[in-house]
């Protein structure tokens, strides 16, 4: 199996609040990872170290074997050495929030050709077809096209963040609890488009609170305890063949709220 | 005759307006800057800002108004000539009060775009980092049109307080609304009659540009609702 993303040794700290402690996590092709851990656990920080939203303090990305350069900086993180490696790294792992985190003044359409336009230097044409095919894949009507973010419903909005992160036609995909922010009715129609894009054999790193998608839709389950692996594996042997005490209670929070 | 004399007075508006217009242009783009200078993360670049603001705050309109036009020049004519440098330096009332209306009101506008900034819901800004837009672009076509939106109140109460204050430039002598209806006043005798033009004129520019500007605030928000997120 190829390898996709490879982060090796992650640290952080805030202040004296060690967050990562050495965390190494390997996403090869079509692997769908989801993260999973309490809340303050580190699973934000971890995927956000992935693309250097966050600037860990030690640790290496590698991105089909391709490392970022990393230089420490004056406030002592590792920040990147090459601003332009950055970002075409950053082109090819695409990320969606909890939050949806659209650009609330522009429309649908703008949302979904801008960095392929920009990043990619696909033209006009090429991204709104793009734009097009990615909004029916995520199961919107084109009439959202010239809507705005705030017009939409919060399912709607996350799926049109899954459809901006797809039209990056990313190597890998990050997602920060992309059903956390949502009502309750809302949150089936954005798993059902991650399951889907699972099926397709995309490569995922899904930090997710749903255990019922962890548990049928990923490849591998990384539980994330006070900022270190505390247990990894198929997800059948995490869910049902764990030995480590701290995982078992936190899934029988989990399953039985 | 009354017509004659208001007539002069309203002649005067383009001046007004121009003078009006391009402190505000000199006020925003100054804004802008010391408002980027306080958010640089520089200490020493946000503390120069910080002190330029407060001092600028501290001092009146007038008395600004009145440095700018009598002290600098001959401040400057005074180390000209002590230089041995033979340069006779003065500056017009249009110039001296286009220049110092915009550097008090970037004072104003920095504390506005400042906020503004500070407002823009910091996820809109790290999705585009995070799909590998340039620094550049992500500030032209997010951090500027939201800053615009979110800093709309604010500049159009600057812009309106600015434009009373261009009155106080016919002190130093230029020939603007407030300066002829003074003088129509005096040559007549008839007070009310031309501060009421001028006041006249000053209230249709406001409830005019009030206007357009919240007309603009509509068409910037995006839901027309006002979009979260
Ligand atoms: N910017 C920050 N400053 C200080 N502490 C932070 C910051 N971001 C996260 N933390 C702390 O790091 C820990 C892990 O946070 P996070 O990665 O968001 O956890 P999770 O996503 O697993 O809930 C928490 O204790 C949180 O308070
Ligand atoms: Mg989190």
């Amino acid at each position: 199996m190829t390898e996709k993303l490879r982060a090796e040794g992650i640290r952080k700290s805030y202040g004296t609040h060690e967050v990562l402690r050495g965390v190494s996590l390997t996403a090869g092709a079509g692997d769908v990872i989801s993260l999973i851990g309490s809340s303050g656990s580190g699973k934000s920080t971890l995927l956000r170290c992935l693309n250097l939203l966050e600037r860990p303090d030690a640790g290496r990305i590698l991105l089909e074997g391709e490392a970022l350069a990393l230089a420490r900086q004056r406030d002592g993180r590792l920040g990147a050495a090459d601003p332009k490696q950055l970002r075409r790294m950053r082109a090819r792992l695409s990320m969606v929030f909890q939050d949806f985190c659209l650009w609330s003044h522009m429309t649908i359409l703008h949302n979904l050709t801008e960095a392929p336009r920009q990043v990619l230097g696909k033209s006009r044409a090429e991204a709104e077809d793009l734009a097009r095919r990615t909004l029916a894949k995520v199961g919107l009507p084109e009439t959202v096209l010239n809507r705005h973010p705030g017009q939409l419903s919060g399912g709607q909005q996350q799926r049109v963040a899954i459809a901006r992160a797809l039209c990056m036609e990313p190597e890998v995909m990050l997602f920060d609890e992309p059903t956390s922010a949502l009502d309750p009715e809302r949150v089936a129609e954005v798993l059902k488009v991650m399951q889907a894009l699972a099926e397709e054999g995309r490569t995922m790193i899904v930090v997710t609170h749903e255990m019922g998608f962890a548990r049928h839709a990923s490849t591998r389950v990384v539980f994330l305890e006070e900022g270190r692996i505390g247990a990894e594996g198929p997800p059948e042997d995490i869910f049902t063949r764990t030995e480590n005490p701290r995982l078992q209670r936190f899934l029988a929070g989990r399953l039985q709220p | 005759m009354v017509v004659q004399f208001a007539s002069t007075i309203l002649a005067a508006a383009g001046l007004t307006l121009l003078l009006a217009i391009g402190a505000l242009v000199l006020a925003s783009a100054l804004g802008l800057a010391l408002a980027g200078a306080r958010l640089s993360g520089r200490r020493w670049l946000a503390g120069l800002a910080v002190a330029f603001t407060f001092v600028i705050r501290g001092i009146p309109d007038l008395v600004m108004m009145l440095l700018a036009f009598y002290s600098l020049p001959a401040l400057i004519n005074q180390l000209l000539e002590r230089a041995g440098i033979d340069l006779y330096v003065d500056f017009s009332p249009f110039a001296a009060g286009t220049v110092t209306l915009g550097i008090l009101f970037s004072a104003y506008m920095s504390e506005t775009f400042r906020s503004a900034l500070g407002n823009i819901p910091a996820g809109q800004i790290e999705a585009a980092q995070a799909l590998g837009l340039h620094p550049l672009r992500i500030f032209l076509r997010i951090t500027l049109p939201q800053m615009a939106l979110l800093a709309l109140p604010g500049f159009t109460n600057n812009w309106l307080v600015l434009v009373k204050a261009t009155a106080l430039v016919s002190l130093i002598g230029l020939q603007d609304v407030m300066f002829r209806a003074k003088a129509a006043a005096e040559a007549t005798g008839q007070p009310f009659t031309y501060y009421l033009v001028a006041a006249g004129f000053y209230l249709l520019v406001t409830l005019g540009s009030t206007w357009a500007l919240a007309r603009l605030g509509r068409r910037l928000d995006p839901a027309r609702t006002g979009a979260r997120a």
